[in-house]
This record gives structure tokens, sequence and C-alpha cells, in this order.
């Protein structure tokens, strides 16, 4: 299933619902369109809800990272929301788990943005 | 059903294609040879992380050049070969993901996804000069075998790539 991207405003942070696969094309062009796009916007605080992406490979990973990196370079935050199985224990074994802010719950990830 | 399938092989473009095509493909013949959802992710992930390596670092994303995917089903397990048309490497000669200070690389992953998700992994020269990924996994016991292959923790992270 490629990736689909929508997004939201919730106060100042934008939530970004992904679903699908984030992987090498089109899924991780995807994200990173997404991404840039919102920086371009000044949108520089980002909740990516992952909920619904089940699948995740290096390519999709990195892809992450260099969102993560971007925002940051830009005095933003890029916050993970709802990580799947598959996807947190990928980034557990890749020790990214540790890099990126991880929450179960919408309204603690959006209330951690200070 | 794994005695029915012993040698696989194709020959796959230097396109992005083809890194789902060989994943479905692997994918195949690790349900048919009887291994459980968890293995067939590991198993399909590494494919995929391999066509990705062959692709990307050894085609040089050429398109004149190929890929070849073997797939061959033991009596005790399943081996993968995925080979390019590049110059080769060492697996001495890739940095660890995860040492600090390349956590927040953008790539250089695959490989040690490919050694965390599969029981053998190696580099070898290829008959193309190029690099040849071998990596395999123990087929499930009959005994054993669980829907969500809850036999195979093999996902331990391993250092050096």
């Amino acid at each position: 299933m490629s990736l689909q991207a929508t997004h939201r405003d919730a106060g100042k942070v934008t939530v970004v619902d992904l679903s699908g696969r984030i992987t090498l094309g089109d899924g991780s062009a995807l994200l990173r369109k997404t991404i840039r796009g919102l920086l371009e916007d000044q949108r520089k605080l980002i909740l990516l809800n992952l909920a619904d992406v089940d699948y995740i490979d290096s390519s999709g990973i990195g892809e992450l990272v260099s969102g993560f990196t971007a925002v940051k370079n830009q005095s933003g935050d890029l916050k993970l929301l709802h990580l799947t199985k598959k996807v947190r224990d990928l980034l557990q074994i890749t020790k990214l788990y540790t890099v990126f802010d991880v929450f179960t719950d919408e309204s603690t990830a959006l209330g951690s943005f200070n | 059903m794994a005695s029915e399938i012993k040698h696989l092989e194709m020959t796959l473009e230097t396109i992005v294609e083809s890194v789902n095509l060989a994943e479905e493909m692997c994918l195949r013949v690790a349900e048919a040879a009887g291994f459980g959802e968890d293995d067939c992710y590991r198993i399909g992930m590494s494919v995929r992380e391999g066509v990705i390596n062959a692709f990307h670092y050894g085609n040089q994303e050429r398109p004149e050049k190929k890929i070849y995917l073997a797939v061959d089903l033991t009596a005790d397990k399943m081996i993968i070969h995925v080979l390019d048309e590049g110059v080769g490497f060492k697996l001495a000669d890739v940095p660890d993901p995860l040492a600090e200070e390349n956590l927040l690389s953008t790539s250089g992953r695959g490989i040690f996804l490919m050694r965390a998700f599969m029981d053998e992994f190696d580099v070898v020269p290829g008959r193309t000069g190029g690099a040849e990924i071998v990596m395999s996994k123990k087929l499930p016991d009959p005994g054993s075998a669980s829907p969500n292959g809850q036999g195979g923790q093999n996902a331990a992270p391993q250092q050096g790539a």
C-alpha cells in the first residue's frame, strides 16, 4: 500500500497523519515533500502520526531522520505518535527510539511542544 | 511443501520497482516454506534491503546494470543471494549505524538490518566482480511453527555494520 499523507493544524502544531508504507521510492519521497512543504509554510512544529504505518524500510528510516534534522535545523521540532509494533521495534534496534520523542497519546504529544 | 521448491532465480532491472518485486517473490517462497508472519517480515525486509543495496550502492542506479536474485531451499534453511554489477565492498568498511556519530545519518542501515534479521549473513566477491550478499534463515521446526513465528527472536542488534 502506497503512503498517504494528510495534515491538520492543532494550534501551533501540525499533525501529519500517515498511512501505508514508508519505503524506497514514492513513500519516502512523499514524506520528504510533506515535511519540506510544511517548513516552507513556516510550520516548524510537526507531529507525525504513524498509527497506520505498518512498514518502514531503511530508506524510510533515513527519510524520518532527514526530516527530523531539517526541522531541527530551522529551530523546529518533529515528534512521533502512535508507533506500530514493527516500527517501534525497528526504531529500537537502530537506536533511533532514543533520538525521537515518541508518544502514545496525541494530547500529551501536543502539550509537549513548548 | 518446502521440498517442492529447491531453487529459484531471477534477473532484475536496476529500477526501484525491482525492490518490491524481489520482496514479494521471496515472501511467497518463505510462506510456502512454512515461515510464520514475523519471520516472513524479517526475510522480506532483508531481501528488500539487499536489493536496495544492489540498486543504489552496487549498481549506482545505472539502468544498464542487472541485479541477480537467487533463493535456495535446503532441508534446513532458506538461502538468499543478491548479486550486483558494481565493484564490491568489504563488510569491515561499512560504518556502524549504531555509533553515536552515525545515529543521525540518513543512510547506511541496510546491512545492519539484514544482519539483525537473518540467521547468517555475509558479503562475498561475486562472479560479476560486484558484491554478492548471501544470507539465510533456518526453516521453522514443523512441530513448533506458530502463526506469528515467535520462535525466531533474531532481531537483536549486532555491532559492526
